[in-house]
């Protein structure tokens, strides 16, 4: 089985080509069903490679498999070739069956969008190059992965390209990971210079060897791969994106924010844990970064009113969390966390999304309201996400989440510990904000809407059921037994045993305690209405504008980056360029035509002028030599 | 025995006649035979002078030169007769497309 491995990027690959080449015979089901399949069967040969590794000899817990060589050029040496170990598996089952879920909730809500097979073939790509990311097995074909996801979010961002915004999102989205990806490349670089290799087991064989604990070349290295990781998963400062980009139809928005794109830094992190362990400074910017972020979006989450911009920043914070417990070298609970969140977060936009197939692209919460009513499915199954997140035992978010906060406790990082129990409580009470808001009270919806309002077709609320079971019970993976969870257990191979703290009977129900609380206030607040929003608005007003205007990062950066850049670019544009570059041209030929005006008198075209100029050389010539 | 003088002089004249004619005239075919004039009053000087300082160099110049001004005939007539035939002229003045 394991030898099919490669099956796994090929088939969304082929569901790409074909689509292109024989989609348009194939009508808009055939496209839809194409490309579902293509990544429906990804997900069944993911499934089949995470049962053989049982089937692995004692003691062996991963495989490689070679396709070709890519480039042999002396020593540099790389072949495409794909890496089947338990994290792999894991993180492949994940991107190909929530991707799977995406695609069929697609065929839905793209139903009536005339770039139907457009969108297929995209999303197919950008299912593959995850793929590839996390199955790879040396540096470059991660990097091709990463930049390949790169390229289809910002496709898929700009998706309706006719609109403005969309086009600049994508833009965005494009240029801000792209800063982040310089980073990541110098770090491959600085990789090869110093292994020689760019192959994942030889690197982490030698890297002990070769770096030094805490050496400069090891956070170097770290510290560098972090900043692709910072870009890719939309952590301080460079995750402005992320928000930007629900700009693209709903599905792409649970894809981006759950299944591929912004994982990549969290598994790319975990992968090369070896070098992050021997540099214990990066690994504490890793784990203060994410914290922060943690919080710090969670605060933006607290305010807005667009449904899809309350999810985005919901993830950044999410991805927080993830990071939070990689740095502390809790990878299995980091991974456990991506999972886990892979399928409620995928939930929630996908509920988001048929709110907003119902409401006719409405996203401002303010005109929603008492929607369960008439979307029950969406409604329930958005309640069973928003418990998950808001780490409700006995659902998925809990267990995941409360392993990080323990890791973080016992690594020793109480105050990260705080602040992430604290961002906790904030979670809870946004998404409770959400719902409440959205599902529950009375219908703020517009008038003419109102009698429009219907749940969504069954191929789209299928995915909801499928996912909802999986956010409310894939917590139990990471039942603590004896001997660390299932999920641990599963991983230890790639990240060793340490790390994902214990269980403690203490800290879990502070942390629940504090969801539990997150939840009651947003009741407080937007349900039972005891306490009113816009009075606690008007208290704290620089406050809620501050969180309103989301810390004004954007404008910040617009006046620190863009304008300089754009400042620049007129300059270049209208005075250098015509000036100077074009000056300089002009004043050579100016320079040529007036020397012409002079020496041209002599060109009078007739031809015994000529012959006069002629001999009246020859008779200086000749005098000068009789003469001499 | 006629002088080396009179032999230069005749060059002298006739290379200064040829010079005239190509400075002076307008017709293409006079400048042309003109030219061909030069050609021989130098080719005379070069026999004169190979004579009376008894080398054959001067000799095998004229034979160079002799040939060259055939390759002038053959390709100087053509330019004349295309010329004419553009311009309807063979008239150089006429011909001043050059101008600057």
């Amino acid at each position: 089985m394991i030898h099919l491995a490669w099956l796994v990027p090929a088939l969304p690959l082929l569901g790409m080509i074909l689509n292109i080449f024989v989609g348009r015979r194939l009508g808009r089901k055939g496209v839809g069903l194409l490309a579902s399949a293509a990544v429906g069967s990804a997900f069944l040969v993911s499934l089949g490679l995470f049962i053989s590794l049982g089937g692995l000899p004692h003691g062996v817990h991963q495989a490689e498999q070679t396709l070709f060589t890519w480039i042999a050029a002396g020593s540099f040496h790389v072949t495409v070739s794909l890496l089947i170990d338990p994290l792999s598996v894991l993180m492949s089952l994940v991107v190909s069956g929530v991707g799977f879920l995406i695609h069929v909730y697609s065929i839905g809500y793209m139903e009536h969008d005339k770039d139907y097979r457009r969108f297929f073939v995209y999303l197919n790509l950008f299912v593959a190059a995850m793929l590839i990311l996390v199955l790879a097995n040396n540096f470059l074909l991660l990097y091709v992965g990463w930049e390949l996801v790169g390229l289809c979010s910002y496709l898929l961002i700009g998706f309706w390209y006719e609109k403005k915004s969309a086009a600049d999102a994508g833009k965005k989205a494009f240029l801000t990971t792209r800063i982040g990806d310089v980073g990541f490349a110098l770090g491959i670089l600085l990789i090869f210079v110093t292994f020689g290799t760019l192959d994942y087991s030889a690197v982490f064989s030698q890297a002990p060897k070769l770096l030094q604990v805490g050496g400069t070349t090891a956070t170097m290295i770290t510290l560098l791969l972090f900043v692709g990781a910072i870009g890719k998963s939309a952590q301080i400062p460079l995750y402005v994106w992320l928000p930007d980009a629900m700009e693209g139809p709903t599905p792409v928005s649970a894809l981006i924010h759950a299944a591929t794109m912004v994982t990549a830094g969290v598994f790319m992190v975990t992968r090369t844990h070896v070098l992050f362990e021997l540099a214990p400074f990066s690994q504490s910017v890793v784990a203060i970064i994410g914290t922060l972020t943690a919080f710090y979006a969670a605060t933006i989450a607290l305010t807005q009113m667009d449904i899809k911009r309350v999810l985005a920043y919901s993830t950044i914070s999410q991805l927080g969390y993830m990071f939070l417990a990689v740095g502390v070298a809790a990878y299995s609970a980091g991974i456990f966390h991506l999972m886990t969140h892979a399928f409620f977060k995928a939930l929630l936009f996908m509920g988001a999304g048929s709110v907003m197939h119902a409401l006719d692209g409405e996203t401002d919460m303010r005109r929603m309201g008492g929607l369960i009513r008439k979307m029950p499915l969406t409604g329930w199954t958005f309640v069973v996400a928003w418990l998950a997140i808001s780490g409700v035992p006995p659902f998925s978010g809990f267990f995941s989440k409360d392993e990080i906060l323990a890791a973080a406790y016992h690594a020793g990082h109480p105050i990260l510990w705080l602040i992430g129990l604290i961002t906790a409580g904030l979670t809870s009470f946004y998404i409770g904000r959400q719902v409440f808001l959205t599902f529950f009270g009375r219908s703020r919806v517009a008038p003419d809407l109102e009698p429009h309002v219907h749940e969504s077709p069954s191929v789209m609320t299928w995915p909801l059921l499928a996912l909802a079971l999986l956010a409310a019970v894939a917590g139990f993976v990471g039942l603590p037994s004896a001997n660390g969870s299932l999920i641990q257990s599963f991983l230890s191979p790639v990240v060793g045993g340490e790390g994902g703290g214990s269980f403690d009977l203490l800290l879990a129900l502070l942390s629940t305690g504090v969801g539990l609380t997150g939840i009651f206030v947003a009741w407080l607040m937007y349900s039972a209405g005891v306490v009113s929003p816009t009075r606690m608005a008007a208290r704290v007003r620089p406050l809620y504008n501050l969180l309103w205007n989301k810390y004004y990062v954007d404008e910040l950066y617009g006046f620190l980056f863009i304008r300089p850049f754009r400042r620049t670019a007129a300059f270049l544009a209208e005075i250098f360029d015509p000036w100077v570059i074009d000056g300089a041209v002009n004043a050579v030929a100016l320079v040529t035509d007036g020397a012409s005006r002079v020496i041209r008198v002599w060109e009078s075209g007739y031809v015994r002028n000529y012959a006069l100029s002629l001999l009246a050389g020859a008779v200086i010539m000749l005098a000068y030599f009789v003469l001499r | 025995m006629i002088p080396l003088s009179h032999f230069m002089i005749l060059s002298a004249v006739l290379f200064t006649i040829g010079v005239l004619g190509v400075v002076l005239r307008r017709n293409a075919i006079m400048i042309f035979m003109s030219v061909e004039l030069m050609l021989n009053a130098v080719n005379l000087a070069f026999v004169a002078l190979a004579r009376s300082l008894h080398t054959l160099d001067g000799q095998v110049f004229v034979f160079f030169v002799m040939t060259v001004a055939a390759a002038e005939v053959a390709i100087g007539l053509a330019l004349i007769v295309v010329l004419f035939r553009t311009k309807g002229t063979i008239d150089v003045d006429e011909v001043n497309l050059l101008k600057g």
